[in-house]
Parts: C-alpha cells; sequence; structure tokens
C-alpha cells in the first residue's frame, strides 16, 4: 500500500465527492506531499470550514477540526497561536473562503499567521446545489443565476497578496506534480500561505453550463495554462465561442512571495519586550 | 486575610480568569466589557500566555475554540451585540464539546440600544440564542468579588464538563469599583478537562464520555489523531446522520449539566420563613436585599433567592428553597425573561408577580419595596 493511502481514514470511506468531482484529485496531491514530508500526522492539524471541500479533512488521519461556515482560519489563528510548533493547514472553498468567511481571510492574511490556506475553487456552492459564488464567472449559470451572472468575480490569489499573505500560488486539479510543488513549497513559508486551486462540480457547475463532462472541464483547466505560457492568450474569455461560459485567463504558480515574520514570532518577540 | 483592592467589575473578571489558568483571550472591543480585554492585552503576556484582538466577534471566538482544542484554558468577553455574533460559536462548543468561557457584560437592548446602560436583557440568549436545542450554562455573580469568584468556577465547569460556559453580568457591576479581599485558588484544586485513556496515536474513542456524560478528547498536538466536527457525530467523532445517535448525543450533552446547580449554591437571605419570596440576580440581588430588611422591619416577612446559576434552570433547587413562600415576586432589569422559567416551575401553585425595568436602570429600594408592598397586600386578599 502506498504511503499516502496509509493517511487515509478507511473507516471513513466510500467519501462523499460526486463522480468526477476535482476535489479527489486535489486531495491526492495533498496527501502525496504531507506522506513525503511527515512520518506521522500527529502534529498536523487540519482545520475546514463547511463546504464540499470542507469534508475531506475527515478522511485525512490527522487532528482534524471541521468547523463552522466561514470561520475555519479563526479556529487555526487560535490553534496556530496556541501551539506554533504544529503544522496546521486550513481546507476550504471559494464561497466558504471568500464570501462568508472573506473577512476572516483577508486579516488572517494581513496578521501573516503561520499556516496554509488551501482553497478549493470550483467557482460555485456544490453542497447546497451550485448556487452564484463570488468566484462565479460572468455570465455562468448557476441555480441562484437563472440567467447568467452578473457580478464580476473575485481574484482570490490577487485579495492574498492585496492583504499581504506572504506566499500566493495558484494550481490546478488538471496539473497535480505542480500542484504537489506549489502545496510543497506553501508548507516551507513560516507566515500566510495561501493556494488556489482550480477545480471544478461537475454536478452543477458543469452540466448548469453544459460543458460536458469532469473530464472536459479538468482538460478546459490545462488549455488556460497552456494559452498563458504560450503567450496566446487573446482576450478575457476561452470558451464563449463555443457556446461556454467565460473563463477569465488566471496566470498559475507562484505568484508572490515576501519576506516578513509571522503573527506568531512577532507576538514572542512582543513578549520578550515586556517582559 | 488576603490584602484588599478597590478593583472594578471587568477587571475581577480579567483577574479571576488569570488565577483560573486562562492563557488565551480572543477579543473584539465593545462597551462595556472592553475592559477585560485590555487588561487581558496587558497581563497574558507577561504569563506566557496570548491575546489577540481578532476582526470581529465570530472570529473573537473561533480563535478561542481553536486554542482551547489546542490545549489551553482561553475565553473572550463582549456585550449584547458581540454575543449575538457569537451564538453560532456558542452552539459549536455545546455540540463539538469545547471548553471555553464568554463574559457578557450585559447593556441596555436590542440592537446598539443604550451601549452604557446596565440590563439583565441576554438571560434568554443565553440559553436560547442558538440554533437547535442546546442546554446551555450561565452563572449570574452580583458582586465584583463575585465576578472573581464565578470566572474561576466558569473555568471549572467549562474544563470539567467540556461546555461553554456564560459569564452573566451588567454594566453597572462591570463597572463598579469595590474594595475586595480575593483569594487565589490553589492551582490543584482546578478543574481540567478529561483526558482519554487509550494509546496515542489514531483515536477512535474521542468522543467516549466519561461517568460524568463528557466526552474524553485529548488536545490537539498530543499525538492522538482524532477528528472534531459540528456535525452530529458517534463516539468516534465522526459524522452521522442516525437519528437515533443524534439523538442520544443531544441528551447526554444536556444531562451531563444537570449537576451544576448544586456547585454554585444561591444566596438566601431571611428566607426560612419567607411568605413573600423575591427572585433577583446579579446587580438586582443588592437591592433587594435591602428591600427585603426594610420589609421585614414594616412586618412582612419578606425573603430573597439571588441564584448564581441561570441556565440550567435551577428548578430543584428553587423549588426547595421557595417553598414556604405564598407570593413570588421576580425583579429583573429586562421583561421578564427569567420569570418565565420562573413561573413554569411555580406550577400556578404559587402566585407569581414580576417587577421589571426596561430603561437602563436598576430599580431603587423605594420603588421597588412599594410593588412589593402592594403586591403583598394584593396577595393577602384585603385590597
Amino acid at each position: 500500500m502506498s504511503r499516502e493511502k496509509e493517511l487515509l481514514r478507511k473507516e471513513m470511506m466510500p467519501h462523499m465527492l460526486c463522480p468526477g468531482c476535482g476535489h479527489g484529485i486535489v486531495m491526492g496531491a495533498m496527501l502525496r506531499v504531507l506522506s513525503r514530508r511527515f512520518e506521522t500526522l500527529d502534529d498536523v492539524v487540519l482545520v475546514a470550514g463547511i463546504g464540499c471541500s470542507s469534508r475531506i479533512v475527515g478522511y485525512i488521519d490527522a487532528c482534524t477540526l471541521h468547523t463552522t461556515h466561514g470561520r475555519a482560519l479563526t479556529f487555526a489563528t487560535g490553534i496556530k497561536l496556541a501551539r506554533p510548533d504544529l503544522t496546521v493547514i486550513v481546507v476550504t472553498g471559494d464561497g466558504d473562503g471568500l464570501s462568508i468567511g472573506g473577512n476572516h481571510f483577508l486579516h488572517a492574511a494581513r496578521r501573516n499567521v503561520g499556516l496554509t490556506c488551501v482553497l478549493f475553487n470550483n467557482e460555485t456552492y456544490g453542497m447546497t446545489g451550485g448556487q452564484l459564488a463570488p468566484t462565479t464567472v460572468l455570465n455562468a449559470y448557476t441555480s441562484t443565476s437563472p440567467d447568467g451572472n452578473t457580478e464580476p468575480a473575485f481574484d482570490a490569489a490577487n485579495l492574498a497578496i492585496a492583504a499581504g499573505a506572504t506566499f500566493v500560488a495558484r494550481g490546478q486539479a488538471f496539473r497535480t506534480d505542480a500542484l504537489e510543488d506549489l502545496f510543497d513549497q506553501a508548507l516551507d513559508n513560516d507566515g500566510f500561505s495561501f493556494l488556489d486551486v482550480m477545480t471544478d462540480c461537475t454536478e452543477y457547475f458543469v452540466r448548469k453550463n453544459s460543458l460536458g463532462h469532469g473530464s472536459d472541464a479538468l482538460f478546459s483547466q490545462g488549455s488556460v495554462d497552456e494559452e498563458i505560457q504560450c503567450d496566446l492568450a487573446a482576450g478575457p474569455t476561452l470558451r464563449a465561442a463555443d457556446g461556454w461560459p467565460t473563463r477569465d485567463i488566471l496566470p498559475t504558480g507562484v505568484l508572490h512571495r515576501a519576506s516578513r515574520p509571522s503573527l506568531s514570532a512577532r507576538l514572542e518577540l512582543a513578549g520578550q519586550a515586556a517582559r | 486575610m488576603a490584602e484588599r483592592h478597590l478593583i472594578q467589575g471587568n477587571e475581577a473578571c480579567a483577574q479571576g480568569a488569570i488565577a483560573a489558568g486562562c492563557r488565551f483571550f480572543g477579543g473584539y472591543p465593545i462597551s462595556p466589557s472592553s475592559e477585560i480585554a485590555e487588561y487581558m492585552a496587558r497581563e497574558l503576556p507577561k504569563r506566557g500566555g496570548v491575546f489577540i484582538q481578532m476582526e470581529d466577534e465570530m472570529a473573537s471566538l473561533g480563535s478561542v475554540l481553536g486554542a482551547s482544542l489546542a490545549g489551553m484554558k482561553a475565553m473572550t468577553a463582549t456585550s449584547g451585540p458581540g454575543f449575538t455574533l457569537m451564538q453560532e460559536h456558542l452552539g459549536y462548543a455545546s455540540l463539538a464539546e469545547i471548553p471555553c468561557v464568554v463574559a457578557d457584560v450585559m447593556r441596555l437592548g436590542p440592537s446598539t440600544g443604550l451601549p452604557t446602560s446596565p440590563s439583565q436583557g441576554d438571560v434568554m440568549q443565553a440559553q436560547w440564542g442558538s440554533h437547535g436545542d442546546r442546554s446551555a450554562v450561565a452563572l449570574a455573580p452580583g458582586t465584583v468579588k463575585e465576578v472573581y469568584d464565578l470566572t474561576i468556577g466558569a473555568f471549572d465547569v467549562a474544563e470539567r464538563l467540556r461546555t461553554p460556559v456564560t459569564l452573566l453580568f451588567d454594566e453597572t457591576t462591570g463597572h463598579t469599583r469595590e474594595g475586595v479581599s480575593l483569594v487565589e485558588p490553589d492551582p490543584g484544586s482546578l478543574w481540567r478537562r478529561p483526558m482519554p485513556h487509550p494509546a496515542p496515536g489514531h483515536l477512535l474513542e474521542a468522543f467516549v464520555p466519561n461517568e460524568e456524560g463528557v466526552a474524553q478528547v485529548p488536545d490537539f498536538g498530543r499525538g492522538y489523531r482524532f477528528h472534531v466536527t459540528g456535525l452530529m457525530h458517534d463516539e468516534r467523532g465522526y459524522p452521522t446522520s442516525d437519528g437515533s445517535v443524534a439523538a442520544a448525543l443531544l441528551e447526554r450533552l444536556e444531562r451531563k449539566l444537570v449537576p451544576v446547580e448544586d456547585w454554585f449554591p444561591p444566596e438566601e437571605h431571611c428566607l426560612d420563613d419567607a411568605g413573600v419570596a423575591i427572585i433577583a440576580y446579579g446587580i438586582m440581588g443588592r437591592v433587594v436585599k435591602q428591600v427585603v430588611d426594610r420589609l421585614r422591619a414594616e412586618g412582612t416577612r419578606a425573603g430573597m433567592f439571588r441564584p448564581r446559576v441561570l441556565w440550567p434552570f435551577p428548578a430543584r433547587t428553587l423549588k426547595r428553597a421557595i417553598n414556604r413562600a405564598r407570593l413570588v415576586v421576580v425583579v429583573e432589569m429586562n421583561a421578564g425573561q427569567w420569570a418565565i422559567p420562573v413561573e413554569q416551575a411555580m406550577e400556578g401553585r404559587v402566585q407569581t408577580v414580576r417587577v421589571n425595568s426596561l430603561g437602563g436602570e436598576p430599580i431603587g429600594v423605594d420603588e421597588l419595596c412599594e410593588q412589593v408592598a402592594k403586591a403583598a397586600f394584593a396577595e393577602a386578599g384585603v385590597a
């Protein structure tokens, strides 16, 4: 049995992810990195909010905490300050992390709390039935935008950079080798690391917008990457010509690095000064 | 005899928390509770503790719950509007059995209300503010010294029963300065959360209850790997949609709180032969005590019952204490929030009268004497 499989809680199987969902691919990439970095996950705390992505922490044999909607980062901040020696990883979704939890996201990044936040970005609320998210692209159909989305989407990575995160990257379920590398680098950073991961909601978002099968959605991520790398990205839309909704062209890879002391480091300094 | 200090209720709360071993405070400024956060911001770093000002009250309690799961005694302090924002995480802490203390220094509401005027308007919110059927613990200190003692008591209950505990006191108690002798507890006498027996590693018994009905959840980072969730869960801590497991969990969470009323006996003043029992808590207890003395001097056999535990409702203690009363008067700085369960407990056998103040002012001795005397007169059938 491979090492990453040993990190799964077999008694929690079968998992609740839908066929074709990209979340399992992202979790697999995370598990491979964790299995390379840690003998056991005794000192790794995985904290999640509410949503499809947040359920995956329960599948991993670590210290796992499934919190309230949008507030995982607040629990994680308390854990990291109480036990700076623990590795704290937050798993969140785009609705959880950027809508209901948007304020906590900004402030965790601003404080440079020493944790890694992995945002499974499928551009919709999957668990509640495919509603509009702050990351849903313009014109896309969701169950609460029946005539197409009229609101612009957030760029989660830009938000994190503006708020003060010290490591920001974007990966894709389509490119697990690159994703593993980015997650590994995120864990190396002492401060707040943010990893925006493109993944697809096949049961709601992909079907509502007639994007084909799960594999079609997955491959469409690749085309984004390739077009950018080849400098072929001519406009802000990729799939409109095919009748598909627009998908913003987003850069992948490491997007930002900064060197600033983490919150734990600053608090220890402050404590020493007071003494 | 311990040294006497002139301190306010909010400082007594912070000092009590530190004496109880609290080393984490996550807070958000709000009148009239902010002195608690300010004291903790000054003192906790000197004691190896952590103070953090979070971005809002939901985040404050979230950080407290995280720190508690990582093994620290942790608290926050707030007032009405902030207490409302914390209700989601109070429900989470109840279901996931995470020890924590929340001090709610009550001000007049609803909404922004009168931010610097006292009130007892959060009594029902402390029990029913969070969704679902949840049994809550709320303690109501009435003096500065008692704020100190009950803050320590709140941590003991939180740790022993792995539950959130709310301290309910009002702006007047929070800001009144009194000369008090505070006795620090012997650290050995303080409760620590129950710890699991099985060997470290992959733990499938994190939520197996002990003999007091309390889950034995380890702290994170102590060699145990386990799951904590706000979903209904089985004794492994894993989510379940089995209705019978969910119902049994809710019943256990309610049952484990039953002994709390016995741990903090009420203040009883002249109740032994009292035909008129006046019930009051917090700051109103201090007024009622004087009212009882004056009424007695005038020939009315009055007595006071001042509960220190508001929730779970101390029905056993109350019925035992006021069993001679023909008339029960419930005095509150709200519209009668605690009078409702009192009337329920009396089952219509005793006449109950409510005296309420809604304007952000405690009821004075003169006015209260008059109202109680009038009620007593009416009850005697003379009017």
